[in-house]
């Protein structure tokens, strides 16, 4: 328990900074209000037209179907990687460990505009094959975001990996269970929050990629950011402002809910 | 010796799908896009000449550096103003501190840059209420420039060097600062002398994390910067979309992934990676 509190001085630099932090998040509030077709802050009379525009607009919800299409394809499948290859580390140990993970996470680490340049390298060489799998695909965005999320899932797998004790694996081992007993039977239940919590991250992290899906998408597979992106960067719609309304409720209620539910688990 | 054969063999058969997927979609292509920066439109060393003597592209590099260095001097600073709250302040302000850095972390980028725009555009929040208060006539030029995306992204990056100096200000023996308030030192004194030294490590990494990020940013700078204040990345999206012209554009790209990665390994030597979680 620190004894050492901030004085007054760290409180009010603090207050700044978490007031510069929150800023931008409240300011799209009374743009998402305007009653006018540009963005503008309201001057008196305020009007839910760019909300209804989200749901009577057709490109929004589609874009939003695709999203989340997307979000689940890429999601499991980079979880059923990453789950795979960190059991893989962790029952055995192989040499290489280091440099063979240190590869796994490269695409976290390279800067994104670089991966998504040779995500487009790749996605353009197999749209010489294929129609349905390639640039401007949504299998084709699918996998590229999967090499985006890959390496966060594998990171989460193993960290809670490392908080599990080997000797139950090595007391199943040692009563004659199979590798796959092992790992289905003794090792994946034990970390199940872990897995659950790489299928959300990557999801999520899917759900709201823009650097790589620029490079990749050009008419057909437009998913949310994509059409964000194309609404901020012409001339701005203000129905950005309320689907940006909607999408900082979201997150706010959903991060209330876990800090309670870990507030109820660590009681 | 069976045992130890089959061992092997498991570890391989878990571990090849993810492997060989990340063989197959990721370090190919980055051959290839290496391959574009040697062969487009003329093989040889071409591009990497062009990148030495072209002025855009120099000064874009140079202008990237400079935006880099001054985001990772204001978000560490505000980042360890934060920290220091969220790690030793009471539950409330801990509270508090952890609703500011965590909500906007969970928001996708495209909304952070929107709600800077919504506020420093033309018509945005900040001029519209400095208009009406008289304080100004003509807006302000504060988006569209340098200025909107130093803001925007420091915004960004901001919970990113939280993480590393959270965990460096929690390792941290309290102690040490009774002791040296103990001995008479100021509370000033004490942070100074004291509390920031003993959590270098943690400055060392949130700064590396802010720059390397900082380097390769896309969306944020072509967002505020409005076309105007050009970053790297949006230079090599500029070159393979606008004028078609891969081969600088993969120039580009291979000379800004060794320039971070010799950063990576600097930063490794002075920082183990768990200590950036």
């Amino acid at each position: 328990m620190p004894t050492y509190r901030p004085g007054p001085v760290s409180l009010i630099i603090a207050a700044f900074v978490a007031l510069f932090l929150l800023m931008p998040l409240l300011a799209v509030i009374p743009v998402s209000l305007t009653p006018s077709r540009m963005l503008a802050m309201p001057s008196g009379e305020l009007s839910l037209r760019h909300y209804r525009a989200l749901i009577e607009d057709p490109r929004w919800l589609q874009s939003i179907l695709l999203s989340i299409r997307i979000g689940v394809v890429s999601s499991a499948f980079s979880t059923v990687l990453a789950l795979c290859f960190s059991l893989g580390v962790w029952m055995f140990q192989p040499r290489f460990t280091a440099a063979l993970v240190g590869f796994v996470l490269l695409p976290m680490v390279v800067p994104p505009v670089v991966s998504a340049i040779t995500l487009y390298f790749l996605l353009t060489s197999i749209s010489g094959f294929s129609a349905f799998f390639g640039y401007d695909t949504w299998l084709g965005v699918a996998m590229a975001h999967s090499v985006m999320t890959v390496p966060f899932a594998t990171v989460l797998m193993l960290v809670s990996l490392s908080q599990l004790d080997r000797r139950i694996d090595l007391a199943a081992r040692g009563l004659g269970a199979t590798v796959w007993e092992r790992a289905t039977r003794i090792i994946m239940p034990n970390i199940k929050f872990g897995i659950i919590t790489a299928a959300l991250l990557s999801f999520v992290l899917s759900w709201e990629e823009i650097g790589v899906t620029l490079f990749i998408t050009s008419v057909n597979a437009i998913t949310l950011p994509r059409l964000m992106w194309m609404g901020l960067r012409d001339n701005i719609d203000p129905a950005i402002a309320a689907l940006s309304v909607i999408l900082i409720i979201i997150t706010v209620l959903v991060l209330a809910v876990r800090s309670f539910v870990a507030r109820q688990r660590g009681a | 010796m069976r045992s130890y054969l089959s061992d092997r063999m498991g570890a391989a058969l878990l571990m090849a799908p993810l492997l060989l997927f990340l063989v197959l979609a990721y370090a190919w292509p980055f051959l290839g896009v290496v391959k574009w920066s040697f062969t487009l439109p003329t093989p040889g060393l071409g591009q990497y000449e062009a990148l030495l003597t072209d002025d855009l592209v120099q000064s874009v590099f140079i202008r990237t550096l400079r935006i880099a260095a001054i985001v990772t001097v204001v978000s560490v600073a505000a980042a360890y103003a934060i920290t220091v709250v969220w790690v030793r302040g009471t539950p409330a302000q801990r509270l508090i501190a952890e609703f500011c850095i965590l909500v906007p972390f969970w928001i996708s980028v495209l909304t952070r840059a929107f709600g800077w725009v919504a506020l420093l555009s033309n018509r945005g929040l900040i001029n519209t209420w400095l208009q009406a208060i008289g304080f100004i006539s003509e807006p302000l030029a504060l988006v569209r420039n340098e200025f909107g995306v130093i803001v925007g992204m420091t915004h960004f990056l901001i919970p990113f060097a939280v993480f590393p100096l959270a965990s460096a200000m929690r390792s941290l023996d309290d102690r040490v600062l009774l002791a040296a308030r103990g001995l008479g030192s100021s509370r000033m004194r004490t942070f100074w002398t004291v509390f920031v030294p003993m959590t270098r490590s943690g400055i060392i990494g949130a700064a590396m994390i802010v720059f390397v990020f900082s380097l390769g940013f896309f969306v944020t700078p072509a967002i505020l910067g409005g076309g105007r204040s050009v970053m790297i990345a949006e230079l090599i999206y500029l070159r393979i979309f606008q004028s078609p012209d891969w081969g600088l554009g993969a120039a580009i790209s291979v000379v800004l992934v060794l320039f971070v990665g010799a950063l990576m390994a600097l930063l490794f030597r002075y920082v183990r990676p768990k200590q950036l979680i």
